[in-house]
């Protein structure tokens, strides 16, 4: 028997009028794994997770959590997960402890429980300081913070993020990162948003790239950069007389395209060690190279060269 | 280690949102505004600018104003539970309550038990300030909480109604001009301020109409009767009738959300 899968989504799709948010997705999640759900602004990303959460009724497909059917079994599959929407769902008017209290009785802890595991959290989670002062005075950091405690009160074994960071400074993103990390230790599965591919580089296992409801792409990182090709090398000529000759020595050399800009030459290498030849052939033809550049493909490549231009 | 994890009842998940309620208005006192300065401002501009045209003088109008302008609170007061709910629905922590394993009736309930308090304080506040305008019901102080339980029962019912309507909304602001709208209508077109001999016959006509007259009504014949009179069964059970009509409908419109 296979180990079973956190998550099985089929076929979801959900329309608002004309517009079709989600347009037949389907996806699997292991158990332990980060999943990442990456897309520009638009793509369909907040719709889909609200629809897995039974937050929204889809208007066709089917989500299976631990093998419950989401929609059938909607108590059931909630008392499963932990959801971080994309905007704080915390009570401003009260505390910090307030709102783990309150969000802990909800979740069906006694009420000498609920104190422990509010102290715990604000600890955890460095809100010690500040758990009896309004929300009004907490940064988005701090808020964010809580927000996530309140997902965690339970140690649900599932935890959902929509786009964590989105709006984060960068220091905050790294501790948010550190955390998600230590969850992901623990032994939670975790489905993350993100706009960011470096965000979903650091963190997921397996992404999926989603455009205009759709999704244009599944694998791990590694995978979806291998499809660019390997790294790519950028040489600039010292003389731009020799750019044509110099286009035609490489042209023999690589197997992919040899790109031009200007006194800039940019080819895709299949392995770093094709790069020795490529300098050889130019130094005997006697073509100066002023400058030279290697980039490893970056997810933004595969990024750009899915969703481009259409949102 | 696990959590220990009990499957919450309806009733233990509506305390706890009642409690959250009443926790929001307590760092939000200025919610309480509209129901603790309303009945004062209304009491003596209505007292003082009408008194003398309509009764011959503040006291002789007292009677008449002191359960207008009570229950007029209730209905303003109630008006508030229907934007409250659709803000609440609108921000990012309704998502969190649907999400969580709890009864999914519990955060609109706990409103409505929340709300029992503004009430409270709408009652107390209208009946304190007749009583120091002069108002002396000849009737015992417990006639007097009897009709202020009667008002509170009254606002009560009242919010269901405006609950549906903040449920069916667009928009808290939506919900808050039409409430006010429906407030003023109804606690005008009545007999609240004027005695229904004094109103022309079309007003006459729209004033029986309106529940608001009856309620004013019962509570004005217990005050001076010192007694639950027939027409006082008749608002009770009439209110009653409303919530049994108007909670199915509000639940669902609540699940619809
Ligand atoms: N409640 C709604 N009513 C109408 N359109 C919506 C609603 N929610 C989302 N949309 C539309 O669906 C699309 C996907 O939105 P969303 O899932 O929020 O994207 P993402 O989270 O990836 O930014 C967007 O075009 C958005 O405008
Ligand atoms: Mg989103």
């Amino acid at each position: 028997m296979t180990t079973q899968n956190a998550i099985e989504v089929s076929h979801l799709i959900k329309k608002f009028g004309e517009k079709v948010a989600v347009n037949d997705i389907s996806f699997k999640v292991r158990q332990g794994e980060v999943f990442g759900l990456l897309g520009p602004n638009g793509a369909g990303k907040t719709t889909t997770l609200r629809m897995i959460t039974t937050l929204l009724k889809a208007d066709s497909g089917q989500v299976k959590i631990f093998g419950h059917d989401a929609a059938k079994e909607g108590r059931l599959a909630r008392s499963m997960f932990g959801l971080t929407g994309q905007y704080a769902s915390v009570d401003e008017d009260l505390s910090a402890r307030q709102n783990l209290m309150i969000f802990s009785r909800l979740n069906g802890l006694s009420r000498q429980a609920a104190k422990e595991r509010t102290t715990e959290l604000l600890t955890e989670f460095s809100l010690d300081n500040s758990a009896d002062k309004p929300l009004k005075a907490f940064s988005g950091g701090m808020r964010r913070r809580l927000d996530l405690a309140v997902s965690l009160i339970t140690r649900p074994a599932l935890i959902f993020l929509d786009e964590p960071t989105t709006g984060l400074d960068p220091r905050t993103r790294s501790q948010m990162w550190d955390t998600i990390r230590k969850l992901v230790d623990q032994g939670s599965t975790i489905i993350l948003t993100t706009q960011y591919l470096d965000e979903a580089d650091q963190l997921a296992d397996n992404l999926a790239i989603i455009d205009h409801g759709q999704v244009v792409k599944m694998g791990t990182p590694a995978e979806l950069k291998e499809q660019l090709g390997g790294p790519r090398v950028t040489f600039t000529l010292s003389q731009t007389s020799q750019v044509a000759a110099a286009e035609r020595l490489l042209a023999t050399q690589v197997a992919g395209d040899v790109q031009e800009e200007g006194p800039d030459l940019s080819v895709s290498l299949g392995q770093v060690a094709q790069l020795a030849t490529l300098l050889a052939t130019l130094n005997d033809a006697q073509i100066g190279i002023s400058h030279l550049a290697v980039q490893e493909p970056s997810l933004d490549d595969v990024f750009m060269s899915l969703t481009v231009g259409k949102n | 280690m696990d959590v220990q994890i009990h499957r919450g009842n309806v009733l233990q998940n509506t305390a706890t949102m009642a409690y959250r309620n009443l926790l929001k208005t307590i760092h939000n006192p200025d919610q309480l505004m509209d129901v603790v300065i309303q009945p004062v401002l209304f009491m003596l501009m209505f007292g003082y600018l009408f008194g003398g045209a309509i009764a011959g003088g503040v006291k002789a109008y007292l009677p008449t104003i002191v359960p207008g302008i009570l229950i007029q609170t209730m209905l303003s007061a109630a008006s508030g539970s229907g934007a409250q709910i659709r803000e609440d629905l609108d921000s990012g922590v309704f998502d969190r309550f649907k999400s969580l394993p709890m009864a999914r009736i519990a955060p609109l309930a706990g409103q409505l038990f929340a709300d029992s308090l503004r009430l409270l304080i709408a009652a107390i506040t209208s009946l304190t300030t007749g009583y120091l305008m002069g108002w002396r019901p000849g009737v015992g102080l417990g006639w007097v909480v009897a009709i202020g339980l009667l008002a509170i029962f009254m606002g009560w019912v009242l919010s269901w109604v405006f609950a549906l309507l903040g449920l069916l909304a667009k928009s808290a602001a939506a919900v808050q001009s039409v409430s006010l709208m429906t407030m003023l209508v109804l606690s005008f077109m009545s007999n609240a301020f004027v005695p229904m001999k004094a109103l022309t016959k079309p007003l006459q006509f729209i004033a029986r109409l309106n529940p608001v007259t009856y309620v004013i009504t019962a509570i004005r014949q217990i005050l001076a009767t010192g007694s639950w009179t027939h027409e006082a069964w008749v608002v009770l059970v009439f209110g009653l009738v409303i919530v049994a009509i108007f909670a199915p409908l509000t639940v669902w419109a609540y699940d619809r959300n």
